[in-house]
C-alpha cells in the first residue's frame, strides 16, 4: 500500500540528485585522509561538496564543518563554543524553551555539571522568542545565545537576525540550530550575524548521517571528538564521501528550486489547513498566524478533547504517516515542551498532531488527509472517556 | 477482526499476538507502559515496566509485520492498581494486583479505549480458554495446569470475555517457547516474570514501609498476650510463618502463623497451624463471568493464585457470598480473590472479607 507521507519535518526523501551523487561515490575507494591518488579525489569530492554547500548558505568552505548531522552539530556548538576558553569569566547560556531536545538537553546538561547558568526565554502564544526578555538577560556574563532559526514543531520563524546582533553587542557567542530551515527558505549565514549555525541534509533531500556545522573563522572551538584532526582538527573522524556528495547535490537542488518550492508549499499547507478545517471546523491552528512568520510546510493542529496518539495511529492505520510533533520516552510520548511553552494545557498539548510537507508533497496527499480525518478524529474523540 | 495485541515484551503475549496474525485477523500491538519513571537498566529481576520490555515487545511486532504503539496507561495504573494495593495492605488485606490490573486496566481501560477506536477484542497471552457456548462466552482452565491463570481472569464479565482473546489457553508453555523460536522472535527464552511487576527488585516488604512508613506495633497471641513486636503489619499476610521474630517458643513448641492483622490496633495474632484452619468464608463484591448462580450453590472455589480448588457450598445474597468448604483449609487471607469454578469453568469471583473455623 502507498503511504501517504505528511511528516517530511521528521525526515524527507532523498531527491534523485542525491541518490545519484552518493551512489557515484560509494563504489570508490579513499580515505579523503590519504596522501596518494584515491585519497586525493575522495579529498576532492569533499571540498567540492564543501564550497557546494557553503555557497548555497552564504558561508565560506572554511567556516563548514562537516558532522554527523543536527544533534552532533548543535553539541559541537554549544559544549565546544562554552569549552573553547573564548568567553573566560562567562558562565551564562542563554537559549530558548522551545528549541530541540540536542539544544536543550546539551544546554541542561552544561548546567547540570556545574559549568554553566542556564537561562531559557520564555515564547509568546505563536511560540517567537520574547526579544525585551532577551535584551534583559543577555549580558556581559553571557557567554553563549542558542536560539533556533524556526521552530520543528509549530513552524515559528525566530527573530535570528536581532538576537545575533544583540548577542555580539555584548561581546557573548550566537548559535541557531537552522535544522528545519536550510533548503526550505532562505538562510544566509554571513548576513546572518550568527557565529555558529547547524543544519543537516536527511531534512531537505540529502542522506542520513550527515550534517554541517557553520562556525566563523576566527571562532575558537573545542573538539567533542578527539582523533586523526579531520574538519580542521574541531572534528576528528574519516570523512563519508559519498554522504557529502550526497549532501550537495541535495542542497543545490533545494536552493535552485527554492522559491517556486517554498510558494508551492506554502499554498498546499494553506489547502490543508483550510480542508481540515472545512472537515473538523473546531481544530486549533498552532503557531504563528502570518505566513512571512513561519516555514512554508509545517501544520500544526490541535484537536481538542482527542488524543493525538490515538488520531496517530488511527490516521497510520488509514495509510497516512503524521507526527505528534512531541518527544519520547520509552515510546511513551510526552505533552509538546513547545506547546506547553506557548502557553497552551497539557491537555491542549496531547492533542496536537504535525503534518509537515515537502518536495514530494501533492495536493493528492492532502485529500487523503483529509478524507480520514474526519473518521479518526471521531474515533479518538469517543476513545478520549477512556484515555 | 481487528484485534488489539497486548504485548509485554514477554514470550507469551508475543507468541499470542502471532497468532492471531496467523489467524487472518487485522492485528495491532501495544505496550502498556505502566510506570512514569521506568528504570533502564535491572539486574535480574523483570518485569512489565521496563525499557527493555517496550524494546523486546516492538521487536516482535516488527517481526510479526504489525503497527505497535506504546500506551501510557501510567496514571490509571497508579490510581487504580498501584494505590489499591497500598491500600489493601494498610487496611490489613492481601491483595492481587494482576487481578486488580486485569480488572481495571487490561479488560476495562485498554479494552474500552480499544472499542472506541475500532478494534473487537483484546488478545493477550494468558494462559485461559475461551469457549463459545451459544450466544455465551466461558472462561476456562489453561490445559497447562501449572500456567493457568484463570484465577486471575475471573473477575472478568460476560462482555469483557466475549471482547477477549487468548490464544495460549489450550497449549503448554514449553511448546509456547519453541514456538517463539520457530517463528524468529527474539524473547522465546526470555525468563518469566514473576514478581509484582511494579516493585521491581521484589521487595514488597521494602515498598510498603517505604509507601507507609516504619509502623511497628504489637504481635499477640490468641489469649491477646503480647509475645513479640513487628515493624509493620502490612508486612504479613493471614498464613506467613517467617519474619516474625518471635524470641520465645510457644508453650507447645510448635511454630506459629499469622491469623489475624488487625489494623486498628496495629497488631498481628498468631497462633498455631490448628489455628489457621478455616472453613466458612465470607467473600464480597461478587462478579460473574456469565449468569449469576442460583442462590445456593455447589462447586470449588479456589482462594490463591496458585492454590488448589476445594469443593464447598455457596450461598449468594445481595451483598456477597457464604461459603462453607467441604473440608477446612489453611492460608485464607482478607484481600484475596475467592474464584468460583464448576470444573474447569469459572464461574465468579469475589474478594474474601472474612474467614472462620
Amino acid at each position: 500500500m502507498g503511504r501517504i507521507y505528511l511528516d517530511h519535518a521528521a525526515t524527507t526523501p532523498m531527491v534523485p540528485e542525491a541518490v545519484e551523487a552518493m551512489t557515484r561515490e560509494l563504489t570508490r575507494v579513499g580515505n579523503a585522509s590519504s596522501l596518494h591518488a584515491s585519497g586525493r579525489s575522495a579529498r576532492r569530492v569533499v571540498e567540492e561538496s564543501r564550497e557546494a554547500i557553503a555557497a548555497q548558505v552564504g558561508a565560506s568552505p572554511a567556516e563548514l564543518i562537516f558532522t554527523s548531522g543536527g544533534t552532533e552539530s548543535d553539541n559541537l556548538a554549544i559544549k565546544g563554543a562554552f569549552w573553547s576558553g573564548a568567553q573566560v569569566g562567562r558562565r551564562q547560556v542563554v537559549t530558548s524553551t522551545i528549541e530541540h531536545h540536542a539544544v536543550l538537553d546539551s544546554v541542561a546538561w552544561l548546567g547540570h555539571s556545574g559549568s554553566a547558568e542556564v537561562s531559557h526565554i520564555p515564547v509568546d502564544p505563536a511560540g517567537r522568542v520574547d526579544l525585551s526578555v532577551l535584551a534583559g538577560t543577555v549580558d556581559t556574563r553571557t557567554a553563549l545565545v542558542s536560539v533556533m532559526w524556526a521552530n520543528n514543531e509549530v513552524g515559528t520563524l525566530q527573530p535570528v537576525r536581532q538576537i545575533a546582533t544583540l548577542a555580539r553587542e555584548h561581546g557573548a557567542i550566537s548559535h541557531s540550530d537552522a535544522v528545519q530551515a536550510v533548503g526550505h527558505i532562505e538562510v544566509d549565514f554571513s548576513a546572518s550575524e550568527l557565529d555558529l549555525l547547524s543544519f543537516t541534509a536527511h531534512k531537505l533531500g540529502g542522506p542520513y548521517g550527515i550534517g554541517a556545522l557553520l562556525a566563523r573563522r576566527e571562532l575558537r572551538l573545542a573538539p567533542i571528538l578527539h582523533g586523526g584532526g579531520q574538519e580542521r582538527d574541531v572534528r576528528s573522524g574519516t570523512l563519508d564521501v559519498a554522504a557529502t556528495a550526497g549532501f550537495a547535490a541535495a542542497l543545490e537542488i533545494a536552493t535552485k528550486k527554492r522559491v517556486e518550492e517554498e510558494h508551492r508549499i506554502r499554498q498546499l499547507r494553506t489547502e490543508l489547513v483550510n480542508s481540515v478545517h472545512a472537515a473538523v471546523p473546531w481544530a486549533v491552528v498552532h503557531g504563528a498566524a502570518a505566513e512571512d512568520d513561519r516555514l512554508p510546510g509545517i501544520a500544526n493542529l490541535g484537536f481538542p478533547g482527542c488524543s493525538a496518539d490515538a488520531i496517530l495511529m488511527l490516521l497510520d492505520a488509514a495509510g497516512i504517516d503524521c507526527s505528534t510533533g512531541a518527544a519520547c520516552s520509552a515510546g511513551v510520548s510526552q505533552p509538546s515542551h513547545v506547546l506547553i511553552a506557548m502557553g497552551y494545557s497539557e491537555a491542549d498539548a496531547r492533542s496536537a498532531l504535525r503534518f509537515s510537507l515537502g518536495h514530494s508533497s501533492t495536493l493528492a496527499d492532502v485529500h487523503a488527509l483529509v478524507a480520514a480525518l474526519p473518521e479518526a478524529v471521531r474515533r479518538a474523540k469517543a476513545a478520549a472517556a477512556f484515555a | 477482526m481487528k484485534v488489539l495485541a497486548a504485548m509485554s515484551g514477554g514470550v507469551d503475549s508475543a507468541v499470542a499476538a502471532a497468532r492471531a496474525v496467523e489467524a487472518g485477523h487485522d492485528v495491532t500491538g501495544v505496550h502498556l507502559a505502566l510506570s512514569k519513571n521506568p528504570q533502564t537498566y535491572r539486574s535480574g529481576a523483570r518485569g512489565c515496566c521496563s525499557v527493555e520490555d517496550a524494546h523486546d515487545a516492538r521487536r516482535a511486532a516488527d517481526v510479526l509485520r504489525i503497527p505497535f504503539y506504546v500506551w501510557d496507561l501510567s496514571d490509571r495504573f497508579a490510581a487504580e492498581v498501584v494505590n489499591d494495593f497500598i491500600a489493601e495492605y494498610a487496611a490489613g488485606h492481601t491483595p492481587n494486583p494482576c487481578l486488580r490490573c486485569n480488572e481495571k486496566i487490561k479488560f476495562s481501560a485498554v479494552l474500552d479505549r480499544g472499542v472506541a477506536l475500532g478494534f473487537d477484542a483484546v488478545c493477550t497471552g494468558h494462559y485461559a480458554r475461551l469457549i463459545r457456548s451459544g450466544d455465551d462466552v466461558e472462561l476456562h482452565r489453561a490445559v497447562d495446569a501449572s500456567k493457568d491463570q484463570s484465577y486471575v481472569l475471573g473477575v472478568l464479565n460476560q462482555d469483557q470475555l466475549r471482547r477477549s482473546y487468548f490464544p495460549l489457553g489450550s497449549t503448554l508453555k514449553a511448546d509456547v517457547r519453541a514456538e517463539a523460536r520457530n517463528r524468529s522472535l527474539a524473547v522465546a527464552d526470555k525468563p518469566d516474570s514473576h514478581d509484582i511487576c511494579f516493585i521491581a527488585n521484589g521487595d514488597t516488604a521494602g515498598f510498603l514501609e517505604q509507601k507507609l512508613g516504619h509502623r511497628p506495633g504489637d504481635i499477640v497471641d490468641m489469649a491477646g498476650a503480647k509475645v513479640g513486636e513487628h515493624a509493620g503489619s502490612h508486612q504479613f499476610t493471614v498464613g506467613q510463618r517467617r519474619g516474625l521474630h518471635l524470641g520465645q517458643p510457644a508453650a507447645d513448641g510448635q511454630p506459629r502463623f499469622v491469623l489475624a492483622i488487625t489494623p486498628t490496633t496495629n497488631t498481628i495474632t498468631v497462633g498455631p497451624r490448628d489455628a489457621l484452619a478455616v472453613s466458612m468464608i465470607s467473600a464480597i463484591r461478587p462478579t460473574w463471568t456469565g449468569q449469576a448462580p442460583s442462590a445456593e450453590w455447589a462447586g470449588e472455589v479456589q482462594v490463591r493464585a496458585h492454590g488448589l480448588a476445594m469443593p464447598a457450598n455457596v450461598r449468594v445474597h445481595a451483598d456477597g457470598l457464604h461459603v462453607i468448604l467441604d473440608s477446612a483449609a489453611t492460608g485464607v487471607a482478607p484481600g484475596q480473590a475467592l474464584v468460583l469454578y464448576e470444573g474447569s469453568r469459572v464461574i465468579g469471583s469475589a474478594t474474601i472479607s472474612a474467614a472462620q473455623a
